[in-house]
């Protein structure tokens, strides 16, 4: 009988040296490692990255970072009163555009395509609308804030052109993650106030936008981020890489809406095109780079801590 | 009656009543139509966005002198001079050695991530992608200027990158060459899938030799002297734009292997198949449209990628025409931002300004077609399984 040959212990090791033979397995095992190397480079050049960029702006960082953090834009890299505090201000202001006019938009467009809008030619144009708005290169934006806001105001650039850009450039990324978040929300939750005679409004407000919203901050999260840290919409806008002399109003007066702006991103460019003359330039666009890679790391990783929670929490 | 009973005192129950009042149904519409302008505004940008980049690149084609747009000259717009094929080629180059970065590196990260890792890897390796999808351009910029081109570019030498790039280039189509192999060993009644890999395969073979010839004679031929500059070349800041694509890459590839069905892998592990196999003979050409989606919206994104060729591209705002990646040149992309750096002098001076939206909407209309042809493939294997 089969089984009895089995049974008889040289002949099962060597059937199962057969079966199981992974050890030996040699090319299976060379495949298995080119692919681990492709991760283990992906992961290398990310820590060279890193280690990188720590280095060329850790003397600023060590030495005035105090001095780095309220300073301005210089001509020359030796200025004690050289920062980032014009780019700080432009990024915190683009984001909040973002926040009040891409958040409220995109939450509003992904609740309508998934819980009002009838499978009808315009819900698809709306569809492929924002598809194709998502895959639109970044530079394209920027020429669309340049013909929209500052053609028409003699080439005045200014920071409301500049967040307003950023706004439409995330707008797409808000809808889409949004909806993914909006789809998943059970039906049976969504019957069961309905059997209770709630309407559309009362489902989507109590019991669609709660259970999704985990979902949503994620996407909100992450488009933030890269708002944050997107600088070729604004090169096009107008943004100033070079001087910027500082501004003698508050950090929440409305008169710099109208006026002209830098942001984070833009600055570490014009730092970088600086480096060119003037090499301690260098090193404060590492430091810069360091405060804004730890910003938009920070918001990434709580996106996708969040993400995670709940994705646990909820089996 | 017994139907009046439940409501003894009150009127008899109509659709009106079931319905509630009429404050609350005026509510609901007016919510509903808040909603739907909501997601009409994305029609809205798109239409501004083509009706801003065809009214002023009208402008350019209708009266700009032709001569000056194709000529091997270079790329000058404040002189005039207005040449395509300098950022086209340009663009072209950083594309190709962008995907020769992130082809592998993406695509391999999603078949370990997906076949092999086991959970507990795959919840440390994974967030290595997902932070480096996160790095802003800006950053990967200053990484091209400051570490690609001085440790990688220009310690190797231009002779050097002569023999790496072609080895690249060979294993390259020796891989492509060997796939298609056991594809012509397969029966005749093809299903469909495999005639799209067909000529895919085709399609790459001939990519690969093309870039192969391209690499061993004209980029000998223009780089004669390779010139470290400190403002960094081409291939320099090809490098860097891979890196940015091998979290794209990686993600979509990843999430074709995750859709082919478990059902498929069992079968072949039943059938004998190591898991190499498997892999390779099974889950890759059941994947093969999302991961041809994953290399075509890299592609796309690579296109589109500005910062890191503006400041590590080697070029400020113009360009002598170049083939070779060893030079500085300029991207579409990177020819936009150079010229719009300091706006105040692009508006009002000649064509400079409708230049821009020339150079925008051929970017446009390429990444687009991109695009739409990627969603085609993404769907294709959406239908499948």
């Amino acid at each position: 009988m089969a089984m009895a040959t089995i049974g008889n212990n040289g002949a099962a090791r060597r059937v199962e040296d057969e079966i199981f033979k992974q050890g030996r397995d040699l090319r299976g095992a060379g495949f298995r490692m080119v692919l681990l190397a492709a991760l283990a480079v992906s992961t290398l050049i990310l820590i060279v990255l890193l280690v990188q960029v720590l280095t060329d702006g850790w003397p600023v960082i060590d030495e005035r970072f105090g001095d780095f953090w309220s300073g301005t834009l210089r001509s020359r890299s030796s200025d004690d009163a050289l920062g980032i505090s014009q780019g700080i201000a432009g990024s915190f202001w683009i984001a909040v555009f973002v926040a009040v006019l891409a958040f409220p938009i995109g939450i509003s467009a992904a609740v309508y395509l998934e819980e009002y809008a009838p499978r009808n030619w315009l819900t698809s144009v709306i569809d492929i609308a924002i598809r194709n708005l998502a895959g639109v290169p970044s530079v394209v934006y920027g020429l669309l804030g340049l013909f929209l806001f500052v053609k028409t105001r003699d080439g005045n650039s200014s920071l409301m052109a500049g967040g307003i850009t950023l706004a439409i450039l995330v707008l797409p990324i808000v809808v889409i993650t949004a909806a993914e978040a909006i789809r998943a929300v059970p039906s049976s939750l969504k019957e069961g106030a309905f059997g209770v005679g709630a309407t559309k409004w009362d489902v989507i407000r109590s019991q669609v936008l709660p259970f999704a919203a985990p979902g949503i901050l994620t996407g909100t999260l992450l488009s933030l981020s890269r708002a944050v840290g997107e600088a070729a919409p604004l090169i096009l806008v107008g943004a100033i890489t070079g001087r910027l002399a500082p501004r003698d109003g508050s950090f929440f007066g409305a008169d710099q809406f109208f006026d002209r702006f830098t942001a984070m991103p833009i600055v570490i460019v014009g730092w970088v095109q600086q480096s060119g003359r003037d090499e301690g330039f260098a090193a404060a666009a590492g430091a810069a780079i360091v405060v804004l890679l730890a910003f938009v790391i920070l918001m990434n990783s709580g996106a996708v801590l969040l993400r995670n929670y709940f994705e646990k929490k909820r089996g | 009656m017994t139907d009046m009973t439940i409501r003894p005192d009150r009127a008899p129950l109509t659709v009106d009543v079931l319905a509630g009042p009429v404050s609350r149904l005026r509510k609901e519409t007016a919510i509903r139509w808040f909603f739907f302008s909501a997601a009409l505004v994305s029609i809205g940008i798109s239409i501004l966005i083509i009706w801003s980049l065809v009214n002023e690149a009208w402008t350019f084609i209708s009266q700009v002198d032709w001569s000056v747009t194709w000529g091997e000259t270079g790329w000058f717009p404040r002189r005039g001079l207005y040449d395509m094929p300098t950022l086209l080629v340009a663009s072209l180059i950083v594309t190709i050695v962008a995907m020769f970065v992130a082809g592998p590196l993406g695509l391999g990260s999603a078949i370990y991530l997906s076949e092999y890792a086991s959970r507990r890897t795959r919840s440390i390796l994974k967030p290595v992608l997902e932070v480096l999808a996160g790095v802003p351009s800006v950053v990967l910029g200053f990484f091209a200027l400051f570490f690609i081109s001085p440790q990688l570019i220009e310690r190797i030498g231009r002779n050097g990158w002569l023999v790496i790039g072609a080895l690249i280039v060979l294993t390259y189509v020796a891989l492509v060459a060997g796939w298609a192999r056991n594809l012509m060993k397969r029966e005749a009644g093809t299903p469909v899938s495999v005639q799209v890999q067909r000529i895919l395969m085709l399609t790459l073979l001939v990519a690969g030799a093309l870039v192969l010839v391209w690499w061993v004679n004209g980029v000998a031929e223009t780089a004669d002297t390779f010139a470290v500059k400190r403002s960094g070349q081409l291939a320099a800041a090809a490098v860097g734009v891979g890196i940015l694509t091998i979290p794209l890459v990686a993600s979509i590839a990843e999430d074709a292997l995750a859709s082919v069905p478990r059902e498929l892998r069992e079968a072949s592990a039943g059938l004998g198949a190591r898991k190499a196999t498997t892999t390779t003979q099974v889950v890759l050409p059941a994947a093969v449209s999302g991961i041809v989606a994953a290399f075509i919206i890299g592609i796309s994104r690579a296109l589109g990628e500005t910062m890191v060729v503006f400041m590590a591209g080697g070029a400020a705002d113009a360009s002598q025409f170049t083939s070779s990646p060893f030079d500085g040149g300029l991207t579409m992309t990177a020819g936009m931002a150079s010229l719009a750096t300091g706006t105040d002098s692009v508006v009002g001076e000649g064509l400079t300004f409708q230049s821009l939206y020339f150079v925008g909407m051929v970017l446009f209309l390429l990444t687009l077609f991109l695009n739409v042809v990627a969603g085609r493939f993404v769907n294709r294997v959406r239908e499948k399984y």
